[in-house]
């Protein structure tokens, strides 16, 4: 059975086999192109916490290739379930479906629904934990945007402690030999189990400033709220790694920013005129990404 | 060496761990719970021992160490030794072995982690470094060392 629970069950090979079918599929998922690719498919979204992103690339993904779609998307539709363990509402849901998309707030609950499950369990994020496909659409719309993976200077920028994704995005760009540098406050750097993976160079940095000229990619992730417990320190942190068009003039015209989105006001609105802003394709290549996914999980082998 | 701890106080029936790590005597009786069991114990610390400079000996009487204690003592001492006694002679010498997943002994630090929030489920380490001991929660990643051990 072939699981997605980790971007570590993906080998380099199988990533760039994903992301070349993937751009084959943009027209299917821009709906310019038909498919029946998964006609007669059902997916599960098994959504144990609300995120309508997520989901909702699941669901569309799944029926421009002619499946389609049950589930539940948020906690209050489970309620039915409290008191049923993840176990026996996975073995459930297998039985009623061809893959489960699962999205549940404990880390290494995909591994687990991995264990009981008769179809295959794609990880949509669970906790702290991996979001493989999030990292796939990353890895996508960097080699879209830059053209290659190998090799790149890439800066992370923002929260960097709790945001899992650029902790997953290092783990996968590492194995292309990027070269990364790390932006962020003091209390919100990349965490050294994250660092002491890290086979290729990396350093940290307090300004983006100092790093920006060298940069091929930028990925900016917002610094919440709730990481402070003074509103007043909050406001000069956000403050100090806000982006906005005039401070991108020091970059390379071929740099790109990703974000994963939704973003608040870390990226003024002035810098999506301008040439660096990938993010909003970045949002729109989960789509074509977990379609290849998909498909390649359960599509007839040809 | 076993024989002649035997000559000291020998014991009829029952279980020696020789070559524990000096000074883990006491971890070990705790965590397997040894001192309530109602046998009698004795722990030696700090005798003298040739493969290296010090060690612990424990000795529980009329009792052997069930395959769940065995690898509890495995992960707090690797390099100990079990000699089981029956009737004064050493019957059985077991070399304890960390398994490669440790399984239902070992609790996740980890209170996010899904096997400590899912009802009946049960706990699995990937066994990383052997030697100084380092260990994986194979649901959430969580690394934990020799010190941060906690037993179930
Ligand atoms: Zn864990």
């Amino acid at each position: 059975m072939k699981h997605v629970v980790s971007i570590e069950d993906l080998d380099n090979k199988r990533i760039m086999g994903i992301l070349k079918r993937a751009k084959q599929l943009v027209p299917v998922a821009e709906g310019k192109k038909k498919s029946k690719a998964l006609d007669g498919k059902i997916l599960a979204a098994c959504f144990f916490e609300p995120s309508t992103r997520t989901r909702l690339s699941f669901e569309s993904a799944m029926q421009r290739l002619g499946g389609t779609c049950i589930g539940f998307a948020d906690p209050s539709a489970t309620s039915h379930l409290k008191g049923e363990t993840l176990l026996d509402a996975i073995r459930m849901v297998a039985g009623y479906s061809d893959v489960i998309v699962l999205r549940h707030p404990h880390e290494g609950s995909a591994k687990l629904a991995s264990e009981v499950s008769e179809v295959p369990v794609i990880n949509g994020g669970d906790g702290a934990g991996q979001h493989p496909t999030q990292t796939l659409l990353d890895l996508f719309t960097i080699k879209e945007e830059i053209g290659k993976l190998e090799g790149l200077n890439v800066g992370m920028l923002g929260d960097l402690r709790y945001g899992r994704t650029v902790h997953s995005l290092s783990q996968a760009l590492d194995r292309f030999k990027a070269k990364f540098y790390f932006i962020s406050p003091k209390s919100l750097r990349m965490p050294t189990h994250v660092t002491d993976e890290l086979q290729n160079d990396w350093s940290t940095h307090e300004t983006l400033d100092e790093v920006l000229g060298k940069l091929d990619v930028l990925y900016v992730t917002r610094i919440q709220k709730e990481r402070f417990p003074d509103i007043e320190d909050y406001k000069k942190v956000a403050g100090a790694y806000r982006i906005n068009a005039e401070i991108l003039q020091k970059a390379k015209s071929k740099m790109r920013i990703l974000h994963p989105l939704p973003r608040v006001d870390e990226i003024s609105t002035d810098v999506d005129e301008t040439k660096h802003a990938a993010y909003f394709r970045q949002a729109f290549n989960g789509v074509p990404v977990r379609m290849a996914l998909l498909e390649q999980l359960m599509g007839k082998k040809k | 060496m076993s024989e002649n701890l035997l000559k000291v106080q020998p014991i009829r029936n029952g279980t020696v761990i020789d070559h524990i790590k000096p000074g883990r005597g006491r971890k070990i009786l705790e965590v397997l719970g040894l001192s309530g069991s109602g046998t009698t114990i004795s722990l030696l610390m700090n005798v003298p021992s040739k493969k290296r400079d010090r060690k612990d000996i424990i000795k529980v009487e009329d009792r052997e160490l069930s395959e769940n204690e065995t690898e509890k003592l495995a992960l707090l001492s690797p390099n100990a030794r079990v000699n089981i006694i029956r009737n004064y002679a050493v019957a059985e010498k077991k070399k304890i072995e960390i398994p490669k997943v440790i399984s239902g002994t070992v609790h996740c630090p980890n209170d996010n982690c899904i096997s400590n929030n899912e009802r009946g489920s049960s706990t699995h380490f990937k066994l990383l470094e052997h030697e100084s001991l380092r260990i994986q929660c194979i649901y959430c990643g969580r690394k934990i060392d020799e010190d941060n051990i906690e037993f179930i």
